[in-house]
């Protein structure tokens, strides 16, 4: 019986470290992949232990770096820029709806609601930030569509509000005559630090990670691409080399496509803040699955 | 407190507008926003009854009935990508939830705290990966020609290598794969909070009780975990026809080849609208995709509402 009990354990353990480990050996082999010697690649392949080792991907992003870092700073300012204002707007319209006596309370938190339960999709939306707002080939592309990420970090932001706030501590400053704006950002922001962080955090790694605007919306202006843009079209691009026979398109192409491991390299570079970040996150990140998770 | 919360409540219509005026001009960027992004699409639905022209505008545009939806449904791509995406839906949703349980149960048998905060903590990587770089990930095991399965694995034991990205036969099973591995963690985390949750004293009853550690997951723990798992049972239903683009344009690297079991409606509309300059058809998928998904919710609540109305949604 102990003996068996204790088998069990360790059978536990050794599941979750295969686990573990499905989840981790990916992005060694792409580090792998960035670090192996062009020759040694056509011959071997991708491996996990390469047979020459060659830091030329790494050397070319460093001597080049001028295309790579204007991406990268593109991803940074969308995602510091995006962020900010998907707080701002989250924060304010969540503070709103948490007012219990609210004039049109009702109808307001239906209003957000609605946008979770139905949604025009993806080409109405596209004909109306292209056609009405004229948003294509311009940085607001990156920022605009999908801000608030829905409805549904509202909703989060409010049940929060609503249940992580003392109503007397709103009251005492409404007795000090504090402004409703001034109790926001003076009482209930401080007040709302956890959320606010868990809510940044989904939002910043959506637009750290999102390429599918790009796609979209950055037609002409490839300077504005984001990192994953840039990672995106090396693809499509070696893709077109991979099953194209055209000399004359291949000869263009292959001009500007960087060598396998110049693209696993940037490939690192861009998993690499998320990954460094995450620790210190990971507390506020788990919390945001698990109360989102179910309550939706 | 009591006193002054009856004498907000006294507060008349004028006074809590007035109250509240800085706060609604406050949110009104937000409230703008939902209206731009979510409502003026909604309405733009209608588009689907019209042959839309970028060059005419919506308003100019003329109207032609179902012609887009005739259209759509006379190519062989309707019928395929409806099948793909549902069933793609439904074996993820079966299997996907059944991995999660399973970790989350076992998660919860690992003793040391330490021991679970890494386990906890390293799952959810692949979450934190946007589908460009899972693409990549992909391709380095995959490449036809220098990818780590046929080079280390297939050739070095004496088999052909496969050209993964031409033979469309295999895609069902590696995308399943990899929406599996990127979701497992985010998944298996809510299970886990939730299972952490329970009652201890009814696990240290059993035990008292000589109930085997088996025992325990069986009786006690999955009929607990019942209500979780209808709640979000109920919530993926709603996305039925949706599908994640990226896993289906990306993974696959949207070779041509492969799209007989690739191509979602997610993936179609943006093909036909970016690739083919087809409005029209991606527009009537669009259509189809938003009102049968609403279709669903509405449906879904209905039933659950009847039978077990605290896992409704609304």
């Amino acid at each position: 019986m102990v003996g068996s009990k204790k088998s069990f354990r360790i059978a536990v353990n050794v599941i979750m470290i295969l686990l573990v480990l499905a989840c981790i050996l990916p992005f060694v082999l792409l580090v792998m992949a960035s670090l192996t010697d062009e020759a040694t690649l056509t011959t071997y392949g991708y491996s996990f232990f390469p047979r020459k080792i060659s830091f030329a991907a790494y050397d070319y992003l460093l001597s080049s770096y001028q295309k790579i870092l204007k991406a990268y700073g593109m991803t940074f300012f969308v995602t510091a820029v995006g962020t900010t204002m998907n707080i701002f707007l989250t924060l304010s319209l969540a503070y709103l709806l948490s007012k219990k006596d609210l004039p049109g309370r009702m109808f307001l938190s239906f209003f957000v609601f609605f946008t979770m339960l139905f949604n025009g999709g993806m080409v109405p939306s596209y004909i109306i930030w292209t056609g009405v707002f004229h948003i294509r080939d311009t940085v607001w592309a990156l920022i605009l569509p999908n801000l608030l990420m829905g409805a549904y970090n509202v909703i989060l932001m409010r049940t929060y509000l609503t249940t992580n706030i003392p109503p007397e501590i709103i009251e005492a400053a409404e007795m000090d005559s504090c402004s409703e704006v001034g109790i926001l950002f003076r009482v209930v922001l401080p007040l709302s630090k956890p959320m606010i962080a868990t809510v940044g955090l989904f939002s910043g790694l959506a637009y750290w990670n999102d390429w599918i605007n790009g796609l979209y919306y950055l037609v002409r202006r490839t300077e504005l691409y984001t990192i994953q843009n840039v990672l995106n079209t090396m693809m499509s691009n070696a893709e077109f080399l991979a099953n194209n026979t055209n000399v004359t398109q291949l000869q263009s192409a292959s001009l500007s496509l960087p060598t396998s491991g110049i693209r696993m390299g940037i490939a690192v570079i861009a998993v690499l803040p998320v990954l460094v970040i995450y620790p210190f996150f990971q507390k506020y990140f788990v919390k945001g699955i698990v109360v989102g998770g179910v309550k939706g | 407190m009591t006193k002054s919360e009856k004498a907000k409540k006294r507060l008349s219509l004028k006074k809590r507008l007035k109250k509240y005026a800085p706060l609604y001009l406050l949110a009104l960027p937000s409230l703008l926003y939902l209206v731009v992004n979510n409502y003026l699409p909604m309405g733009g639905l209608v588009l689907a009854f019209k042959k839309f022209s970028f060059r005419k505008g919506i308003w100019e545009s003329p109207w032609n009935g179902l012609k887009n939806f005739t259209f759509l449904f006379g190519s062989k791509w309707a019928k395929i990508m409806f099948t793909n995406t549902i069933l793609y839906n439904v074996v993820f949703l079966l299997l996907g939830t059944v991995f999660a349980i399973t970790v989350a149960i076992l998660l919860n048998e690992v003793i040391s705290k330490k021991a679970q905060q890494v386990y906890q903590t390293i799952i959810l990587i692949p979450h934190l990966m946007s589908m460009v770089v899972v693409g990549y990930l992909v391709f380095a095991f995959l490449s036809g020609s220098n990818g780590f399965i046929n080079k280390s694995i297939l050739e070095p034991l004496g088999f052909e290598g496969v050209s993964w990205y031409t033979e469309a036969g295999y895609w069902p099973v590696i995308l399943t794969i990899v929406h599996l591995w990127k979701s497992f963690g985010f998944q298996s985390i809510v299970y886990f909070a939730t299972i952490v949750g329970f009652d201890r004293a009814y696990y240290e009853a059993a035990a008292v009780d000589g109930a085997s550690t088996w025992q325990q997951i069986r009786k006690i723990t999955l009929p607990m975990l019942r209500p979780t798992v209808i709640i979000l049972l109920v919530m993926s239903l709603g996305r039925m026809f949706a599908s994640d683009f990226g896993l289906f344009y990306q993974v696959p690297q949207d070779s041509g080849m492969l799209y007989r079991t690739t191509t979602t409606i997610d993936t179609f509309v943006y093909r036909a609208l970016m690739q083919d300059n087809d409005v029209g058809r991606s527009l009537a998928a669009g259509f189809l995709q938003s009102v049968l998904g609403f279709a669903v919710v509405m449906i879904t609540n209905l039933i659950v509402r009847k039978t077990d109305p605290d896992s409704a949604l609304f």
